[in-house]
């Protein structure tokens, strides 16, 4: 398996098409083999499951609750990573100004950051494929009505929408779940469009048609599919950006309140101790943030390009 | 040959692209002459290395393809493994060469002035004006009336045909010693075909320029060259004065390409095609490269076929060559 | 031509007078209009004057007229902070604002073009995968906490540059500015790199694409085949092909780089309008929040109706597709 993928041709400029593999693949195994074909891209991968399982499970593998105040004691706080508490134990990453473990303080921050972060993303793609396949399936005025407010949303930048809509809406959850939603939903709206109106053009779906299926039954079952490997990529960068979205609103003091404690919030706790040089209650935090938009990143990358040979270049 | 100075002399050329599928030996082995002054027809299918040998000569091969063996002997001096800028001196100046697509060979961006006057200046340490004189002048030896004004103007705002008129300008600045043409006409409609290819031999005869014309349809070439050598697969497998390739082909593949040439006599019926494809020039199969499309091929045939002179001026690369004259 | 301007003006009012209902819905249904609107420690008597003033008595319809009126004549309420009219005060800041970021834009052109266009030239060349690196992680990595690392770094423990403020400014037909004199340049650099960190990636992952498929092309083949200098086919033949649209897409990257100022103002205590949103969201000084995303909505309707018109007076075809439609 190695050897062939070593062999493999990468992105490079072979004016030859390169020979077909011999063995029978099924789609997905082909998949998931071109994936695994890219070692940054498996390597970003594992990284992010491994991030995954702890933003899951921070509850049970996290060394301490950083918010059970019995837990926590102030004659702790600031203590540089390494540290060793008086009760014995050791703060592997220091201990913020209120005396909580970091390390700890950073595996619920994932929850909270990964949790708002796919959360948005799931619902964005889902209003943004119904409507992305209602103006393809459509067409004609209702095409144009939807593309025009995707264009003109997508005119403005992320972060001016999600301010707008903060400054009216206010702090909370819900709120920045609105909008991140609001600063998504059109990008999957766009794409799904854009491929179903590719699949519409094609003979099946003029055969459902004249067999007369429902129009729901010809959006989800026969339209949908074929969207999903943009979607797929979409889904990847999109959720890699509500993300940092969330985190630079939460730092900024209008996205999460500080009952949930994203990574954001932490960073923005540790900001007030960088001048006295007590960096790593900012530094750490933004460290998981980085890893886990980077590895999604990288495996969004290579989802594109296994996905979209078009793009290929 | 024709007792005349020799231009250019290509000896056992071999440019190779090393691809990550593998070798691609898209000349392979390729010798010619061109004399002082001579019109030289390179004629073969797309895909037969006519374009890559005539980057090979100006030292233009785009990576990963490199010249891995042979002479180019220009002037007297070996042209292969003449450092870049020794290379860059000559391209242009004493060797120019024309490309097949003229909507793609000028710079969209810049005015034809600015392509023109910086030809020139590449070469000769002469004051702007002077050059732009020159640019001017060779406008109008290729018959682009009022080359003032068109000086100013874009390349989009010409015609298929005027921009080729342009490029062959360009060509010309520098009173080049060897004029490679790529396909010049190729692209453009049959009437322009033809003005081109009048005002090119032309201007060659005035100029006293060598040149190399390179193309697919040997009706282009038999009206113009003096000689014509005919390519396949990265070899050239016949060569000889135009009136023998096209009186007498010795080669199966040139009678092939005879037969395909629309004339008289064949108007109304199927013109005949040469059956199969050209091969893939990738990891080619050793032995005549002909075999699978060649109606007289034989076992003879799996074993390379080394150039003959059967004739004097003829070059020949075939086991069963045709050498009566019947036809 | 005239038709296609005039239906992009529409669309433009549109655009704002939908903004305009959004923010007025906001703040007079979503929320509580007296608590949005009036200074929290008024008394009954003046809460009730203003209520009357305000018109919040009237039906909502005629209220959103009344906001409409107002906004019109430049009237989009007084700051509660600062009991300057919410206009006036972030016209003051803007100029900041808008310094860092043509600063952040010149960064990113000036660094972003030869790096994009040296990785495009030898996309294979171990430094090019840095620079594309490189390009990858300014395209990941949260801009906030980038800000942060470089004061740390820079103004914390090597102490080479500040890490707030806007330091000493000497006025330029009015306006004051920071890049004129040392001090002011000192603090304009870290938040100027940081704002452009985001626009530099894109900068050399655009000019790196151009390169790549402007080499390839016949034209720059045939400036090799007239004997020109390298120096001259990439510097001229080559750049002049991929900074048109390098150039477009920055036009229209401007407004993003003065909405995400926010995050780069409020990280290193830039004085501009960004900062001040940020600020007045968290004192509740509503009237300069409403004003400060009236203004930029309208910034981004007018560049993108300005680049719109300018594109289609360059390119013939938007022109054509739009009158037949
Ligand atoms: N950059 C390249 N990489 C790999 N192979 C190439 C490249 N350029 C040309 N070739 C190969 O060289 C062969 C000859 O091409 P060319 O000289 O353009 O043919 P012609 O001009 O006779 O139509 C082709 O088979 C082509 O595949
Ligand atoms: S060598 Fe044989 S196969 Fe090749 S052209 Fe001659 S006869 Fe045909
Ligand atoms: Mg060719």
């Amino acid at each position: 398996m190695t050897v062939q993928a070593e062999q493999r041709p990468g992105s490079g400029l072979e004016a030859e098409p390169r020979p077909d593999d011999v063995s029978v693949e099924t789609p997905f195994r082909r998949f998931v083999s071109d994936f695994l074909e890219s070692r940054i891209a498996t390597a970003a991968l594992a990284v992010f499951a491994v991030i995954a399982f702890i933003a899951l499970f921070a509850p049970w593998i996290a060394p301490t609750d950083p918010y059970d105040l019995a837990q926590v004691s102030v004659l702790d706080s600031h203590m540089p990573p390494g540290s060793t508490a008086f009760d014995g134990r050791v703060f592997v990453l220091g201990t913020d100004g209120a005396g909580r473990d970091l390390l700890s303080a950073i595996f619920y921050g994932l929850r909270i950051s990964l949790g708002v972060g796919v959360m948005s993303g799931i619902i964005a793609m889902a209003i943004g494929s119904v409507v992305g396949l209602a103006a393809a399936y459509f067409g004609g005025r209702v095409d144009t009505v939807i593309m025009r407010i995707v264009d003109i949303q997508l005119s403005f930048p992320s972060i001016l929408v999600a301010l707008v809509l903060l400054a009216v809406l206010g702090k909370g959850v819900d709120k920045i779940l609105i909008a991140l939603i609001t600063v998504q939903w059109a990008y999957y709206a766009r794409t799904v469009r854009a491929s179903a109106l590719v699949e519409r053009s094609k003979e099946y779906i003029d055969a459902a048609t004249c067999l007369a299926l429902g129009h729901r039954r010809i959006l989800f079952r026969h339209l949908l599919p074929n969207c999903l490997p943009p979607l797929i990529v979409v889904v990847t960068v999109q959720t890699a950006h509500a993300i940092a979205l969330e985190a630079t609103l939460s730092f900024l003091g209008i996205g999460l309140p500080i009952t949930e404690p994203s990574l954001g919030l932490l960073i923005a706790n540790g900001f007030e101790y960088m001048l006295s040089m007590k960096y790593w209650i900012s530094v750490y935090p933004g460290v998981a943030l980085l890893i886990t938009i980077v590895s999604i990143n990288l495996v969004g990358d290579q989802l594109r390009d296994i996905l979209n040979p078009r793009l290929q270049k | 040959m024709a007792g005349g100075e020799t231009t250019l002399a290509v000896e056992g050329l071999k440019t190779h692209f090393f691809t990550k599928a593998g070798v691609v030996k898209a000349v392979d082995g390729v010798s010619f002459e061109v004399a002082k002054g001579e019109i030289m027809g390179l004629v073969g299918e797309s895909g037969s290395g006519k374009t890559v040998t005539g980057f090979s000569i100006i030292g233009l091969v785009d990576p990963p393809g490199r010249v891995v063996e042979g002479r180019v002997i220009h002037d007297g001096r070996d042209l292969v493994g003449l450092d870049d800028e020794q290379m860059r001196s000559l391209r242009g100046n004493r060797i120019a060469m024309i490309f097949q697509d003229p909507m793609m060979t000028l710079n969209p961006v810049l005015r034809i002035e600015t392509q023109m006057v910086e030809a020139v200046l590449a070469h000769n340490a002469v004051p702007a004006e002077q050059a732009r004189d020159a640019a001017r002048d060779a406008l109008g030896q290729v018959g682009i009336p009022s080359p003032d004004e068109r000086l100013r103007a874009y390349p989009h705002q010409f015609s298929g045909g005027m921009r080729q008129r342009v490029a062959i300008a360009i060509a010309l600045l520098n009173r080049p010693s060897l004029i490679i043409a790529d396909e010049p006409t190729t692209a453009l409609d049959v009437t322009i075909q033809g003005q081109i290819l009048y005002e090119a031999q032309k201007l060659c005869r005035e100029t006293g320029a060598s040149m190399i014309w390179i193309t697919h349809d040997l009706a282009v070439v038999a009206g113009i060259a003096d000689r014509i050598s005919v390519m396949y697969a990265g070899r050239i497998v016949e060569q000889g004065t135009t009136a023998d390739i096209i009186d007498q082909p010795a080669h199966p593949y040139t009678r092939g390409l005879i037969g395909s040439v629309p004339s008289r006599n064949t108007r109304g019926d199927r013109l005949f095609q040469i059956p199969g494809m050209t091969p893939s020039l990738l990891n080619l199969a050793p032995g005549c490269a002909f075999r699978e499309r060649c109606s007289v091929a034989d076992d003879a045939c799996l074993a390379e076929p080394e150039p003959s002179r059967p004739l004097p001026g003829r070059v020949l690369r075939c086991h069963h060559p045709v050498l009566d004259t019947a036809q | 031509m005239t038709v296609f301007i005039i239906r992009r003006l529409l669309q433009s009012a549109v655009v704002v007078a939908v903004m305009s209902l959004l923010v007025f819905v906001g703040v007079n249904v979503v929320g509580d209009p007296v608590d949005m609107l009036i200074n929290p420690e008024a008394d009954q008597a003046e809460i009730e004057r203003v209520i009357r003033d305000l018109g919040l008595d009237r039906p909502l319809h005629e209220q959103y007229g009344y906001f409409v009126v107002n906004a019109l004549q430049g009237d989009l309420g007084d700051s509660f902070i600062f009991g300057q009219p919410a206009l006036q005060l972030i016209i003051e800041r803007m100029p900041a604002t808008f310094e860092l970021a043509i600063a952040a834009l010149l960064l990113a052109v000036v660094l972003g073009i030869p790096l994009g266009v040296l990785a495009g030239l030898r996309p294979d060349a171990g430094w090019s995968r840095t620079i594309m690196a490189g390009s990858i992680l300014g395209f990941s990595l949260p801009s906030f906490w980038v800000g942060i690392m470089m004061i740390m770094l820079f103004a914390v423990m090597l102490g080479w540059l500040p890490s707030t403020g806007r330091g000493d400014t000497v006025p330029v037909l009015g306006v004051e500015v920071s890049f004129l004199t040392r001090d002011g340049l000192s603090h304009l650099l870290l938040p100027a790199i940081n704002l452009s960190l985001f626009k530099l990636s894109l900068v050399i992952r655009l000019a790196r694409a151009g390169t790549r498929e402007v080499i390839h092309q016949d034209y720059i083949k045939f400036a090799r085949a007239k004997g020109l200098s390298e120096t001259r086919v990439v510097l001229v033949h080559l750049l002049k092909n991929i900074m048109i649209p390098v150039v477009t897409v920055l036009g229209l990257e401007f407004g993003g780089l003065v909405a995400f100022s926010v995050v780069t103002e409020s990280v290193f205590a830039w004085p501009g309008m960004g900062k001040l949103i940020i600020d007045s969201l968290h004192e509740l000084d509503r009237p300069v929040v409403v004003a400060y995303l009236m203004i930029v909505v309208l910034m981004f309707v007018i560049i993108n109706l300005v680049v719109d018109i300018v594109y289609s007076i360059l390119d013939p075809r938007v022109r054509l597709q739009d009158t037949k439609a």
